[in-house]
């Protein structure tokens, strides 16, 4: 695939990338000898996990220049979608997965027809707003556990039969989907598509005149942005086999936020690397001390002061 | 640097102790809420624990004691990852855990998949009492309605015609009102649901004052219900309208709240000024190594390692055979900082005695609550009779 | 629901949004101003409760707790703007968010081990601990009356300052076009320094009005920063008339949205299925609020001039 000139990584951090992935891929090798235990496969799925998540925010926060503070929204929607249908007795994947889908992808139209009439942190607050609502929906739901969550019995089924129930199997359903939702976001961001997309964020208006309605390329991305999330979400609940609010918290897509430009925004492997580094950084952090967020607030700082363009901007990648 | 040997020594002791887990010592995984606004409850509950792990001389049952302490950070998807670290990585004996009944929720499962015991220091979510139970939950708290039982029986005692009841808009706060009205027979003029986290309680104020109740039941755990009792204080409603509560006016709010807390009551298992042996050991040691008054989190914690210890001591040392210790935390018994025999019900959760207790400011100058008198004896969840064990 | 309680809830309403004003004053002034995103904004106004809780623990004495702590709060916000801020001007609007957040993590955390996790104190000061009958059975502290007066009073000052001040020229004009001015043979990086020590100041002294109220625990700026942007933008970024009126609204739509939605509900759905439904849009009004504005002027209601 010819990546066109803009868009061309530089060499190291192509490199870096290929690299992760097939660290990634290989983990489950290596995962014996490193803690003793599977366990690990668990963290790196939840890691990847919200890799996905940030990746399509990726697209349209470096891309689209949409800062979305609602992203988590997306997540928690996914996540609801398989909770409710579970606890009505459907679980099917051939069911689920589409109305996960389909729920995100109205919620975006919906929330999106509004918030792209907006900009700036106008577009930030609206789409917080809407997060907001989204969350105390959720909490009120007292048939679906309010904030207590509700429990899954079993991994979505395929056939009767829950798929993936090895943890090493569904390590990689969930590798797949972050290389699949990988490639795809960077197809999109490659195509025409993605260059109008990018060219509205520097000067809408003369992508106007070029004859673009920048309104509907920006509400195409903030929903297939969304449905991206969705699936993360489907995952996730999979994942833990519980479903909360918690997982749409506006403290949660201001964490997704601060992955994807940890990593460098505008890259999509950028908020790969930027989600690894956050959640694995936190997580080994946690282990030492308790306070640890008094040793990680300051690595973020330094992080922004001394690497434009996040962490691979400290290898010379594009800068943001 | 400090951290890093700590590192390295954690981790060479995590080897070495993996090592030689079962043989001498018991390895247990202590899961508490320590980071967030939240993060009081969690330290009062492993302070407890730690405190009585000291008591009993560093051995649980003749075994030595060896503790993991981790965060959930209140987050569902962080502490079901961190529970399986503890089952696989670091392959513990036994869990103590949690403080916040969604995080309860959410590891249940691969913990009771997992058959290895875990002992609640305070979540006591209704699933787990009812339909829900396993053999492998315990807990030395309480079940989440219990408290709120005790103010309803209590309001109905006192005879109270007209009772407002206010709470945060959120599962708990339902099941507070739920649980309330389960003992409380008489009129409850409004349920008054406040946003969670809200600051300024003037608008709720100001309807609890129009209404002219005959008292008031609040549930604002945290920094809720500091807002809420100072500002309750504040509106002169405090001498007026009677304060009936639960887990709002404890040990860890009255150091913020101080004389707005005086004369509320609340309902509870435990208080300080229980007298008796084991309690009194507990409040001295523990004021004299935390510098502040015991809540009921950390009277409920050292019952947990008071608890492991009679149970492991029971089960003869034999810590690798989980369905033995399991049915020993489930029969021993011990005598607990309530002064009584411990007893569990057949959903896990204890059969205890609940009392109203009010605030007081003590000769010392520090704050606290005191028993007033009994409301509910050997209470049993309502839950129970859903559980199909025995 | 009788007329005496609407009035009251109105008072209640329009205090609330006094008070989320003073809040959000010092974050309209930075963001309007410097184009800064400054999401520490919410541990600033955290720091300065604190700071209140430590120095009225060593002078007993509120007047001395003011006196220290308000120079206190402005030299931590002088710190962190110097240290950080000042080399993020120039810098994209996600890598000031990114900043600013790891310094919410620093100082959430830093704040538990200085002081510890649990809730602390700080008494109402006995020259205003009085209160006033309002409602019979319902009295209203006097110091809620003192919180409203100084809101009252940063909001002429700040209005003062900002329209009647050379300093206040240079500030609008260093917003608007901060290179030309700065041409024109302006210190511009001390001016921003300035504007930042003051938006911290008046951070740091919500915090301590309001300490005596609520509860001083960390964490306690997290929702309050919300709340605040939900202001500023729903009264428009960089106008201070903007903030006034849009924390008032916001007070007032919070307050009698969350008196009355279940009575409201109740009157066309079961009592039941409206105390589930009230609270929670109750919960979602402000955001509801903030939505319908921005649809309808997708800059706020007062923008300042010039975005």
């Amino acid at each position: 695939m010819r990546w066109p000139a803009l868009t061309r990584p530089g060499r190291a951090v192509l490199v870096l990338t290929i690299a992760v992935f097939v660290a990634l891929a290989l983990a489950p090798l290596f995962a014996p000898w490193i803690t003793g235990e599977r366990y690990i496969l668990g963290l790196l799925a939840r890691v990847m996990i919200f890799a996905i998540a940030a990746v399509s925010l990726d697209l349209i926060l470096g891309y689209g220049g949409l800062v979305s503070f609602g992203h988590a929204a997306f997540v928690g929607l996914g996540a609801y979608a398989v909770g409710i249908l579970s606890a009505h007795g459907i679980t099917d994947v051939t069911v689920v997965l589409p109305v996960t889908l389909a729920v995100c992808a109205l919620f975006a139209v919906g929330t999106g027809a509004v918030a792209v009439r907006t900009r700036g942190v106008y577009f930030i607050m609206i789409t917080l707003a809407f997060g907001q609502m989204a969350y105390y929906t959720a909490t009120s739901l007292a048939q679906y556990g309010g904030d207590d969550g509700l429990r899954l019995d079993h991994r979505s089924t395929l056939f009767g039969t829950p798929i993936a129930t090895d943890p090493l199997a569904f390590y990689y359903v969930v590798f797949g989907a972050l290389l699949f939702f990988y490639l795809l976001t960077r197809v999109i961001v490659s195509s025409r598509f993605g260059r109008v997309l990018r060219a509205a964020r520097q000067n809408p208006v003369r992508v106007e005149t070029l004859g673009f309605n920048v309104g509907q390329v920006r509400l195409t991305a903030y929903v297939i942005a969304g449905m991206i999330a969705g699936v993360s979400g489907f995952l996730l609940a999979n994942h833990i086999l519980f479903v909360s609010p918690a997982y749409m918290s506006w403290q949660r897509s201001g964490e997704l936020i601060v992955m994807v430009v940890l990593g460098g925004m505008g890259t999509l492997h950028g908020a790969v690397i930027g989600s690894l580094a956050f959640l694995l950084i936190e997580e080994f952090l946690s282990t030492i001390t308790e306070h640890w967020k008094v040793i990680f607030g300051p690595m973020l700082i330094l992080v922004v002061l001394f690497a434009r363009g996040g962490l691979l901007g400290l290898l010379g990648g594009r800068h943001g | 640097m400090r951290k890093f040997g700590f590192t390295a020594g954690l981790v060479a002791s995590v080897a070495l102790m993996s090592a030689t887990a079962s043989a001498q010592s018991v390895k247990v995984g202590v899961m508490l809420t320590l980071s967030g606004p939240a993060a009081v409850l969690g330290q009062h509950a492993r302070d407890g624990f730690n405190l009585g792990i000291k008591h009993l001389g560093g051995k649980l049952g003749g075994l030595n004691a060896d503790v993991v302490i981790v965060d959930d950070e209140l987050k569902p998807d962080v502490g079901v990852q961190k529970v399986q670290a503890l089952l696989e990585r670091d392959k513990v004996d036994v869990i103590v855990g949690v403080i916040f009944s969604n995080v309860m929720m959410a590891i249940s499962k691969p913990v009771f998949d997992a058959q290895i015991p875990i002992i609640s220091p305070n979540a006591g979510p209704s699933p787990l009492a009812g339909k829900g139970c396993s053999p492998w939950f315990f807990s030395t708290a309480w079940q989440n309605d219990q408290n709120h039982e005790a103010m309803g029986k209590a309001a109905q005692d006192a005879g109270y015609k007209k009772v407002v009841l206010i709470a945060p808009n959120y599962q708990a706060g339902k099941d507070a009102m739920a649980g309330f009205k389960r003992q409380y027979k008489g009129e409850v003029v409004d349920e008054i649901f406040n946003q969670v986290n809200q600051l300024d309680f003037s608008a709720e104020l100001a309807r609890i004052a129009s209404l002219k109740p005959e008292a008031v039941f609040a549930f604002e755990p945290g920094g809720m219900g500091v807002n809420l009792v100072k500002q309750y204080s504040q509106a002169g409603l405090a001498g007026k309208i009677p304060f009936l509560s639960a887990f709002t006016v404890d040990e860890t709010t009255l150091p913020a709240t101080q004389d707005a807390g005086v004369g509320l009551m609340s309902g509870a298992q435990w208080a300080p000024n229980l007298d008796n042996a084991v309690n009194k050991k507990f409040v001295a040691d523990y004021e004299k190594q935390y510098g502040h008054v015991p809540a009921l989190y950390a009277a409920q914690g050292y019952d947990a390692a008071l608890l492991l210890d009679a149970a492991i001591k029971a089960a003869g040392g034999k810590v690798s055979d989980k369905t033995a210790l399991r049915d020993a935390l489930k029969k021993t018994t011990f005598t607990s900082t309530t002064g009584k025999a411990f007893k569990l019900n057949n959903n896990g959760f204890p059969i205890q005695d609940v009392y109203s207790v009010k605030a007081v400011k003590r000769a010392d100058g520090k704050y606290a609550t005191e028993i007033v008198a009994k409301v509910l004896t050997d209470y049993k969840d309502a839950y129970a009779a859903d559980c199909p064990l025995k | 629901m009788s007329t005496t309680l609407f009035v009251v809830q109105l008072l209640n309403g329009l205090q609330l949004g006094v008070l989320l004003f003073l809040i959000a004053a010092g974050l309209t002034l930075v963001f309007g101003v410097m184009d800064f995103i400054n999401l520490g904004h919410g541990v600033q106004y955290m720091l300065g409760a604190y700071l209140a809780v430590t120095f009225y623990a060593l002078t007993g004495n509120f007047a001395y707790t003011l006196l220290l702590a308000l120079p206190s709060a402005l030299a931590l916000g002088l710190l962190v703007e110097v240290l950080i801020f000042r080399h993020l001007y120039d810098r994209d609007h996600l890598d000031q968010v990114l900043a600013t957040f790891g310094i919410i993590l620093f100082v959430n955390e830093g704040v538990k081990i200085v002081w510890g996790a649990a809730p602390l104190n700080v008494p109402i000061p006995a020259l205003f601990s009085g209160s006033i009958e309002i409602m019979p059975g319902l009295l209203y502290p006097v110091w809620r009356l003192a919180i409203i007066g100084s809101g009252l009073a940063v909001a002429v000052l700040l209005w003062a300052i900002v329209s009647h001040t050379r300093i206040g020229m240079r500030i609008r004009a260093g917003a608007v076009n901060a290179p030309m001015v700065g041409a024109l043979g302006v210190d511009v990086k001390t001016l921003f320094t300035c504007v930042f020590g003051f938006g911290a100041m008046l951070a740091g002294f919500a915090g301590i009005m309001v300490a005596p109220i609520l509860s001083v625990e960390p964490g306690m700026g997290d929702s309050v920063l919300i709340l605040a942007f939900v202001v500023i933008v729903i009264g428009g970024i960089g106008s201070i008339r903007g903030a006034f009126v849009g924390a008032l609204i916001v007070g007032l739509v919070d307050t009698l949205g969350r008196s009355f939605a279940t009575d409201i509900f109740r009157l066309f759905l079961t009592a039941s299925a409206a105390r589930q439904v009230g609270p929670a849009f109750a919960s979602m009004l402000i955001y509801l609020l903030m939505a319908v504005i921005l649809f309808v002027r997708p800059a706020g209601l007062f923008p300042a001039k010039g975005r």
